[in-house]
């Protein structure tokens, strides 16, 4: 291809600037490797899931069940908010009233701009005193499931709204030809139309889900254990960092960057996924 | 997911500017002072006093420009092993200095006290060494089993490495792994919350941060302990129980007039407020 003086120098710039954002997270990747090296070399990698517990001060350095919590909580909240949010963008789309239409738009935006300590904190004062009415202690599974709901269904929501505004311009009018009703038309085209986007969508967000702290910290009770039920209090992987940082000191600190660091597997795993959906979806 | 972010960088932005101004009133209002003294202080040691340490040398560096003195944290046995290194000039240990060490002399610069807090509404006023523990360890998990209400007993511990948990577990010889938890939490602004807003919770608590938070209305209350009510006065006298003194410490006794200075300071009314912020208890007088 042929490149003016201009967009040669465009080029070398865009260059630089998209390997220096590729390198950082390669930075962050290291790092992490690096600080974790010490406990895993103290404590060999079979201690993060077979030691009996998570006791670090007493040598016990078990992450499973924060594994476990983590995933828990993220696919609870997943299993509500897709469907929602999928439902909510076919409605923007093919059911809602103009007048309603751009307000409704405008109001799932700013849901998602709401920072989630606010959500966090309206769990503390409000959800779980609730919860803990009809089964204590309150801060449980379950109240983590809803305020991760609340925090990631706007995002799914306009994903959602994304994807299906990308396809309708390519199948509406054949669709519209054919004479196909609204049902006929939403269920048996934009919708397979428009898989491959919510699926990733979907899957980015589950991603970012993993990875809330704050808000999952304030509610979830943080007690180390596999929770048995949707009332029983447990501990993700990101409130383990944030909880036991400030003070760790030593092979303790460095578990904790163990915890980073599978966080870091899980997510990669799940990017991994939606680029394989992605790209399937563009085969066929 | 953009305007989030941008909302946390102006929030920090904002909070930069707050403190900068702070500062900046600190060392104009206090430059009068005796400008003599000039030097380096290293201080290392305890992770609990490391905060305090670092505020009180912010305000000692106010007053007098031309001194440095630098506080770095690693633990109560490090600031011992750096002063008889002569590493640092002063140490921090969170505890009485034992008798191994006595070539090292101490000086106190507050007390810590744990409280053990329960909701406003609780009937229970006092509790013993013995009961704390059965309800930690829940062999009593139920109120109505130590004269309270019929209903089950909320245990709110606290996350591995706060020196919190430490003295806790010292002072009623429990291991971490032998409390039975139904919620874990972080710092004691998180734990007070979590009390006022469940009836049935029981948790433990800096003194002096509660006593604030009891002030700013927060529907809890601090339990007696064998007797002795929890409260800064008693801390400071040494009485009551769950407690332990926040110790200076130097090589043998000394002289050195800018370690003078700065413990001087460190006990005079000034820092008063500079001790109750960090959720201490400024020594009896």
């Amino acid at each position: 291809m042929w490149l003016s003086r201009r967009d040669y120098w465009l080029k070398a710039a865009l260059t630089v600037i998209a390997w220096s954002s590729a390198f950082i997270v390669l930075v962050i990747i290291a790092f992490l490797i690096s600080e974790s090296i010490p406990a895993i070399q103290q404590e060999g990698i079979a201690a993060f899931f077979g030691d009996r517990a998570w006791y670090p001060a007493e040598g016990e350095f078990n992450l499973t069940p924060m594994l476990w919590g983590t995933l828990f909580v993220c696919a609870g909240a997943v299993v509500i908010t897709v469907p929602l949010g999928i439902v909510s963008a076919v409605f923007i789309h093919y059911f809602a009233p103009s007048f309603i239409r751009v307000p409704y738009r405008r109001m799932i935006e700013l849901l998602a701009g709401i920072p989630s300590v606010v959500y966090g904190f309206w769990g503390v004062v409000v959800l779980v005193p609730m919860i803990l009415t009809f089964s204590p202690p309150g801060t449980s599974l379950l109240a983590g499931i809803i305020v991760l709901t609340l925090m990631t269904l706007p995002t799914i929501a306009l994903a959602a709204d994304q994807s299906i505004s990308s396809v309708r311009r390519h199948y509406e009018p054949v669709a519209a030809a054919l004479a196909f009703s609204r049902a006929t038309l939403v269920l048996q085209v934009i919708l397979p139309a428009a898989k491959g986007g919510l699926v990733t969508g979907s899957i980015l967000q589950t991603a970012r889900a993993l990875g809330e702290t704050m808000a999952v910290l304030m509610v979830c009770g943080n007690v180390v254990q596999i929770p048995q039920n949707l009332f029983e209090p447990m501990r993700a992987l990101t409130a383990n960092i944030a909880l036991e940082m400030a003070y760790a000191m030593d092979v303790h600190r460095s578990a904790l960057f163990v915890s980073g660091l599978l966080l870091m597997i899980l997510v990669s795993f799940l990017v991994l996924i939606s680029d394989r959906v992605e790209r399937s979806s563009h085969v066929s | 997911m953009f305007i989030k972010g941008i909302w946390k960088y102006i929030v920090f932005a904002f909070c930069l500017y707050l403190f900068s101004c702070d500062e900046q009133t600190h060392v104009s209002d206090q430059s009068r002072g005796i400008n003599e003294l000039h030097g380096q202080l290293d201080i290392t040691g305890s992770s609990t006093i490391a905060p305090l340490a670092h505020e009180l040398a912010k305000a000692f560096e106010g007053l007098h420009p031309d001194v440095r003195i630098n506080v770095q944290t690693g633990g109560s046995s490090r600031g011992i092993a750096d002063v008889r290194q002569q590493i640092s000039d002063i140490g921090m240990v969170s505890r009485a200095l034992k008798s191994a060490e006595n070539d090292l002399s101490p000086f106190p610069v507050a007390r810590d006290g744990i409280a053990l807090v329960v909701h406003q509404s609780n009937p229970i006023k006092e509790l013993n060494n013995e009961q704390i523990k059965s309800i930690f360890q829940k062999q009593i998990s139920n109120w109505r089993e130590l004269g309270g209400e019929d209903a089950p007993i909320t245990v709110v511990n606290k996350a591995d490495g706060r020196s919190t948990l430490e003295l806790f577990l010292a002072h009623f010889e429990l291991k971490n792994s032998e409390i039975r938890p139904d919620v874990v939490i972080g710092d004691n602004a998180q734990g007070i919350k979590t009390v006022a807003g469940n009836p049935n919770a029981i948790g433990y608590v800096s003194i002096g941060s509660a006593e604030v938070e009891i002030e700013l209305g927060s529907k809890i209350k601090l339990l007696s302990l064998n007797g002795i009510t929890a409260d800064s006065r008693h801390v400071s006298t040494g009485e009551y129980p769950l407690s332990r003194e926040l110790n200076f410490v130097t090589e043998g006794r000394s002289n050195d007039p800018l370690i003078q200075a700065f413990y001087r300071f460190a006990r005079s009314s000034e820092t008063k407020n500079i001790i109750a912020s960090q959720g201490f208890v400024a020594i009896a007088p």
